[in-house]
């Protein structure tokens, strides 16, 4: 299999002649997920906002400007420099898209900050982030990666940002969630998860399509950068953890959310997990914040259940059914 | 020990978490001119989810294909799922969908290519559920 080349002269996007159906499918739910944070009414968590103690808060606001810190690079560099490397024009005008929703993201925050908190508490916030040495080395560390020369490396770094770096903080709003606190900050959150989903999925699905025109040797080579990256990631969250939620005593229960999406970013890379269950065991809580109803019926296999259980979901309509 | 039908989009997680099992499977075609397997034995489906945000068009159209033949659907004895958590209240719908379409349990849901403990969990309940 020949090497994808980069795209090297501007020709016209024509989305009926797709050379992989993968674009369209992504294009097609990336534009199908599209909101604004005008969207979910926010106002409605500032009784609950106010029932927070002022750790709580503290705690709340910091975490957010990490989130928004991590979109910032996304939107502004991470996604560009990814459309550099596209080698369809419809991978470019997906990234487009991304790069966008990157922004609306960052902008949700501040959507947040001003509806239920005080100018000072964001503004020393704001400082706080800026200060803090494992936000900024996180930030350095894919900074550096996406100047490197090797589009295989932007892209790991990439899905490094939007599989893993992200959940040390999506934690809380889903941990107040299950608390029923702030559930309409919560059904936000939610949102950019679920973009981020899908970000982390395509980029990684691109940096598979590249990786598997490799040879054994290179690949080895990719293999062990990307491990090595994870693990200096790794290691600076666990102190961001440690910083951000000792006073709260949740640290531990953080890790091993941090552990359970380590597992998953690099999945979405293509190659096995790391961190071994018992590691992963993440609060079912937790679980239910992220996917609220999915957990109903019990699973045969998981033990939980002892009888056979039919699903009674909703049967959606698709018109290729025939029966 | 039974027999895996499974589906996977380019991507390859279901493939990849069906090829750890080590239990005999067979593979929908991505492609739609390719040639739908006639299974003629007890089997259990693996699918991916593949809603929109409504979880609408949760089953990918080829395992739509592959049980509107009649033959096929009445082999069927369960559904495990794929999927990605991150989809909140859609995670692993198609399970649910194929389960009340078709009446039969949805037997365990994992994430993208699976864990050690998701293999283990559904080698187990398959070997049981032949037995
Ligand atoms: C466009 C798109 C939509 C998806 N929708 C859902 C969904 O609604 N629920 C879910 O649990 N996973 C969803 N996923 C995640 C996939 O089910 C998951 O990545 C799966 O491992 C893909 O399997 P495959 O690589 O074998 O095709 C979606 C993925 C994509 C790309
Ligand atoms: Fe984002
Ligand atoms: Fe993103």
């Amino acid at each position: 299999m020949s090497t994808p080349q980069k795209l090297t002269r501007i020709k016209a996007v024509n989305w009926n002649r797709i050379e992989d159906d993968k674009d369209l499918e992504v294009w097609n739910r990336l534009t199908g997920n599209f909101w604004l944070p005008e969207k979910v009414p926010l106002s409605n968590d500032i009784p609950s906002w106010v029932s927070l103690t002022p750790i709580e808060q503290q705690l709340t606001i910091r975490v957010f400007t990490g989130l928004t810190l991590l979109d910032t690079i996304q939107n502004t560099v991470g996604a560009p420099a990814l459309m550099a490397d596209a080698v369809t024009p419809h991978e470019e005008a997906v990234l487009s898209n991304i790069c966008f929703m990157e922004a609306v993201h960052a902008r949700s925050y501040s959507s947040i900050f001003s509806t239920l908190c005080a100018t000072r508490d964001v503004d020393d916030a704001y400082k706080w982030s800026e200060e803090n040495e494992c936000l900024q080395r996180k930030s350095t560390l894919i900074l550096e990666e996406y100047k490197s020369d090797n589009p295989l490396k932007r892209k790991a770094a990439s899905v490094f940002l939007e599989s893993f770096l992200f959940y040390s903080g999506f934690y809380l709003p889903m941990y107040w969630s299950s608390r029923a606190k702030l559930t309409n900050t919560a059904d936000l959150i939610r949102l950019i998860i679920r973009d981020e989903a899908v970000h982390g999925y395509y980029i990684g699905y691109k940096f598979q399509r590249v990786f598997e025109t490799l040879t054994p040797m290179e690949q080895l080579e990719i293999k062990d950068f990307a491990f090595a990256l994870m693990l200096d990631l790794y290691d600076n969250e666990t102190k961001y953890t440690e910083a951000l939620y000792d006073d709260v005593g949740l640290t531990e229960d953080v890790k091993k959310f941090l552990h359970y999406n380590a597992n998953k970013a690099l999945m979405n890379l293509g190659f096995e997990a790391l961190f071994p269950a018992d590691m992963t065991n993440v609060n079912p809580a937790i679980l239910s914040a992220l996917s609220p109803n999915a957990d109903e019926n019990h699973d045969f296999f998981s033990g939980s259940g002892s009888s056979y259980v039919i699903g009674k979901a909703v049967v959606t309509e698709d018109e290729d059914w025939n029966f | 020990m039974g027999l895996l039908v499974y589906f996977s989009s380019k991507s390859q997680n279901t493939h990849r978490f069906v090829d750890k099992l080590n239990i005999p499977a067979q593979r929908i075609p991505i492609s739609p001119q390719d040639d739908m397997p006639e299974i003629h034995e007890p089997y259990v489906l693996v699918v991916p989810t593949y809603a929109d945000g409504d979880g609408k068009g949760a089953i990918p159209k080829q395992v739509i294909h592959f049980l509107n033949d009649e033959t096929n659907r009445s082999y069927l004895r369960g559904v495990i799922a794929g999927g990605n958590r991150n989809f909140g209240q859609f995670y692993a719908y198609a399970g649910d969908i194929i389960s009340a379409r078709c009446k039969v349990p949805c037997l365990y849901r994992f994430e993208l290519m699976g864990t050690a403990e998701d293999v283990a969990n559904v080698r187990n309940g398959i070997n049981k559920l032949w037995k």
